[in-house]
């Protein structure tokens, strides 16, 4: 797939899909959990290959790899099979007078045929994660992995169809063209993960059939940090959640601190010792730093550093192989911020530190901002923390750490406003991908005459009554009413 | 608005997570014409329960409601976080052009796509609450009286119901041949005892709508199905309650949603016929069935998809506030009602906080290879895994 992958050839395989999914092929536990266990299958057996793509496409250290993307697309398999049955059930809610006797519940049920389209920064995961949410709540779907991850796109496009049913789950490899054929076809839902720009595009393809979406972007994550932290503790926190993951090239990595000007000495210096311990005095030669995807990304936070008003806050590193698309960790201390790095989002290893008076003040200069996909604050101030989570919108908080939240299958991580729309992992991935529909059974004793004309100012008594939850209105109307009226 | 706690591994302890619910900011309502005052407040509890600054916008074909609700909303309501602005598409298009928190749009699909276009500019998130054609399944049910009920509640969902322009009024019937006969007789037995005179009955609400619904039992193939009524008042706008009995499948009436007092009813060899029927269409906002077969209505909620179902009412599942409201698929996106309201317009926050105690050295580069084992178990929740090593008593 790939070549010669236009519109036409995107109808059929959303015209395969459709009629496969009419056929009730996915809707059993046993044909869901069976999917979810090949994947589960398909990445023990292969995570030797999957670190090696991941190398390829990104010198991901293989601890990451496994840490950020093989073990967390495994537990995504494996909680969701052991959860299957209980999300699949019915959920019985209760009724109220206005209707009895009745009795309702809330039916899960798929949306159909779904587009995943994955990015290329956790490219294993980020394509994984989501098709499992999709299978799960039984849907038949289609994969397109990132093609600026050349290597897992084709492990995945490779891979993949050998473990899972082919009628169902299809994997289209491909970039703008394909993606565009695809984005063309109508489909029930769309997930996507990656930038603002392209998610807007896609929600306006998606404009055309009315396709709900869940949008997984991203933003400009700030780092909130107070002087009374366990600064050992924080830094070392701060510099795993920066570029231990991915190099900052993570859609929840610290992309800026916010400090005060007190603080910000001890914490350049804290950041620089755990920096060293990290990655040693050679960090540009270090296996535990992935590389910038491509010279493109490479030359954009090039650009970044280079600006006139910026080169002269580097306060750490700002070294630069570019043959080997290597970016130093770099601290800036004290950005303009009007410099284009404090405007985009950086995804990228450098980390700028900006000095406040009042950590406080600086919850409106965050909500001035697009809302981030999270927000971060070290502190041991209890009035501070809460303050902060009352004030500051972000897709998800996290306190006195950095990008755990994205581990827990029991918290919905997406974003709001520019950072996103929706939210997956765990129970949320099966919501995500499911169609709530609303179930209301109802008898033929307890009939309510007053319902129906001709209107009269009696029967509009009883009616208000009625929906108001009285009991008395509905006594009048099933056994008063019909005792002296001919029905 | 209180937070709820999560369960988070003890793996991650000292660790406390909760969900917490906050506004999304400033949002925008379009109502529609056709329930003008409900469908307006319905939206704007659920968007001030959930705490954002409001616009309304009410639909200009109801003017009397719109003004209405301009004079009403700011006497009652503060009116620096609630304002309603009324008119037309000009007035909507100006407001599309601003950036948005949520957008809730209820009306029909045409229009919900230039709403939908609008918001993607600032990547907006939005809830559509659209159309169908909602099809009332109707089973054979034994005895008369449940009959009459059935038929009544059927003749609620498309003739008390805004004269049929309501979007969860039963647009069509699906019944077996051999007792149409007997349903279309209880249909013209209701309509008498309801509408004696036409006076209970609500017009269509404007001239391009009548004309839209004249033009449906216009075609000579359609007129000729007409088996009760058809009569059209253009000067009062009044279409008379009428039922058509098998129209052709590929006219408009059977494809485009009615909305309005126009009832085909479709004969089927069996009821069963019923499900593959419906789900060879877009799926609708609703779907009736009155059966008292367990098996039929379980192959109706498994092999069916739509907004909502109701088993032997109609109309009625709007007022559950237990039960979410909305479509699927051609219906539109998003639900309401109840909780769900507070939903639609909040973030759901999660929030997680650590302490400072317990840093485990494994989770940190340089990535050396005795980290990793550690990291699996973790993973894994393997707890005592992690104690032995940890203790050094267990190695890979």
């Amino acid at each position: 797939m790939g070549k010669g992958f236009d519109g036409a050839r995107a109808a059929d395989v959303v015209a395969e899909l459709r009629e496969t999914f009419r056929s009730g092929r996915t809707r059993s536990l046993q044909w869901r959990a069976a999917q979810l266990k090949a994947i589960a299958r398909m990445i023990d057996e292969n995570e030797a290959d999957i670190t090696a793509a991941l190398y390829n496409d990104l010198a991901k250290p293989p601890t990451e790899s496994i840490l950020h993307e093989i073990a967390l697309a495994k537990e995504a398999c494996l909680f969701a099979l052991k959860k299957l049955k209980r999300w699949m059930k019915p959920r019985k809610v209760s009724t109220s007078i206005t209707t009895f006797p009745s009795s309702a519940k809330i039916v899960p049920e798929p949306f159909g045929v779904v587009l995943v389209i994955s990015a290329w920064n956790f490219p294993f995961l980020l394509s994984i994660d989501p098709v499992i949410g999709a299978i799960a709540a039984g849907n038949t779907v289609v994969l397109k992995p990132s093609e600026v991850a050349t290597a897992t796109s084709s492990f995945i496009a490779k891979n993949l169809p050998h473990y899972v049913d082919n009628s169902c789950i299809r994997v289209v490899e491909g970039s703008i063209p394909e993606a565009s054929a695809l984005l063309e076809q109508k489909w029930d839902k769309i997930f996507y993960t990656g930038s603002a720009r392209v998610g807007r595009i896609v929600m306006a393809a998606a404009v055309k059939h009315l396709t709900p979406l869940v949008l997984e972007l991203g933003g400009k994550c700030p780092v909130l940090v107070d002087s009374n932290v366990d600064i050992k503790v924080a830094a070392k926190r701060i510099v795993v959640g920066k570029w231990g993951c991915n190099s900052g090239q993570a859609c929840i990595a610290p992309d800026y601190i916010i400090t005060t000007k007190a603080f910000a000495p001890k914490l350049v210096d804290a950041l620089k010792i755990t920096l060293e311990k990290f990655y040693g005095k050679d960090p540009l030669g270090s296996a535990d730093l992935s590389r910038i995807v491509n010279s493109s990304h490479f030359t954009r936070l090039k650009n970044l550093l280079d600006e006139d008003k910026v080169s002269g806050t580097i306060v750490h590193g700002g070294q630069q192989d570019e043959k080997h698309l290597k970016i130093a960790p770099t601290l800036l201390l004290d950005v303009p911020s009007d410099a284009s790095i404090m405007k985009e989002e950086i995804f990228g290893p450098l980390l700028p530190i900006i000095t406040v008076d009042d950590l406080e003040h600086s919850f409106d200069v965050i909500n001035s901002k697009p809302k981030p996909l999270a927000a971060y604050l070290f502190t041991k101030d209890h009035k501070l923390e809460k303050k902060f989570v009352k004030t500051v919108s972000a897709g998800g908080m996290l306190i006195n750490d950095a990008i755990l939240q994205f581990t827990n299958p029991h918290l919905p991580f997406g974003g709001v406003g520019e950072s996103g729309m929706g939210s997956y992992h765990g129970r949320f991935s099966f919501d995500a991908f499911s169609h709530k529909k609303a179930v209301l059974s109802r008898c033929f004793l307890g009939e309510i005459p007053m319902r129906y004309p001709p209107y009269t100012p009696l029967k509009q008594k009883v009616l208000r009554g009625l929906i108001a939850g009285n009991v008395l209105p509905l006594l009048h109307a099933l056994v008063v009413w019909p005792a002296h009226k001919k029905v | 608005m209180t937070p709820c706690r999560v369960p988070i591994p003890l793996l991650a302890f000292p660790s406390r997570g909760e969900l917490v619910p906050e506004p999304l900011g400033v949002v925008l309502i379009f109502a529609s014409w056709n329930f003008p005052i409900g469908v307006s407040l319905e939206p704007l509890i659920g968007a001030i329960a959930a705490g954002n600054a409001i616009v309304l916008k009410p639909s200009e074909l109801a003017p009397a409601s719109s003004n209405f609700l301009a004079n009403s909303v700011s006497k009652y309501l503060d009116s620096m976080l609630v304002k309603v602005v009324p008119g037309g598409p000009d007035v909507g298009q100006m407001l599309l052009d601003q950036k948005w928190d949520k957008i809730f749009f209820t009306g029909s699909s045409r229009v919900a796509r230039t709403v939908m276009a609008a918001a993607a500019k600032h990547l907006t998130p939005v809830a559509v609450e659209l159309g169908g054609k909602s099809p009332a399944i109707f089973d054979s049910l034994g005895s008369p009286r449940d009959r009459k009920v059935a038929v009544e509640r059927i003749v609620g969902a498309k003739w008390v119901s805004c004269a049929g322009q309501a979007c969860i009024g039963v647009d069509y019937v699906l019944v077996e041949e051999q007792f149409a006969p007997v349903l279309i007789d209880q249909l013209k037995a209701t309509l008498e005892k309801f509408y004696p005179g036409l006076d209970c009955l609500s017009r269509i609400i404007n001239e391009q709508h009548f004309q839209r619904l004249t033009n449906l039992i216009k075609d000579p193939s359609v007129a000729a199905t007409i088996i009760h009524g058809g009569s059209l008042d253009s000067e009062t706008l009044f279409i008379e309650p009428t039922i058509l009995l098998d129209p052709p499948l590929d006219a408009d009436i059977m494809n485009e949603e009615i909305f309005g007092p126009l009832l085909p009813i479709i004969t089927l060899k069996k009821i069963e016929d019923s499900i593959e029927f419906i789900r060879a269409r877009p799926k609708p906002l609703v779907i009736y069935a009155f059966t008292k077969d367990e098996k039929l209505k379980s192959r109706i909620t498994a092999e069916t998809s739509s907004g909502s179902l109701t088993f032997n009412d109609t109309m009625v599942q709007f007022a559950c506030d237990e039960l979410p409201f909305g479509g699927v698929g051609g219906s539109g996106f998003g639900q309401y009602h109840g909780k769900f309201s507070f939903d639609l317009f909040s973030h759901t926050k999660p929030v997680l906080r650590r302490s400072f105690l317990l840093d485990f050295t494994f989770r940190y580069p340089p990535w050396d290879a005795w980290k990793l084992p550690f990291m699996r178990s973790v993973y894994h929740f393997d707890y005592l895994a992690l104690l032995l090593r940890v203790l050094g008593l267990k190695r890979r």
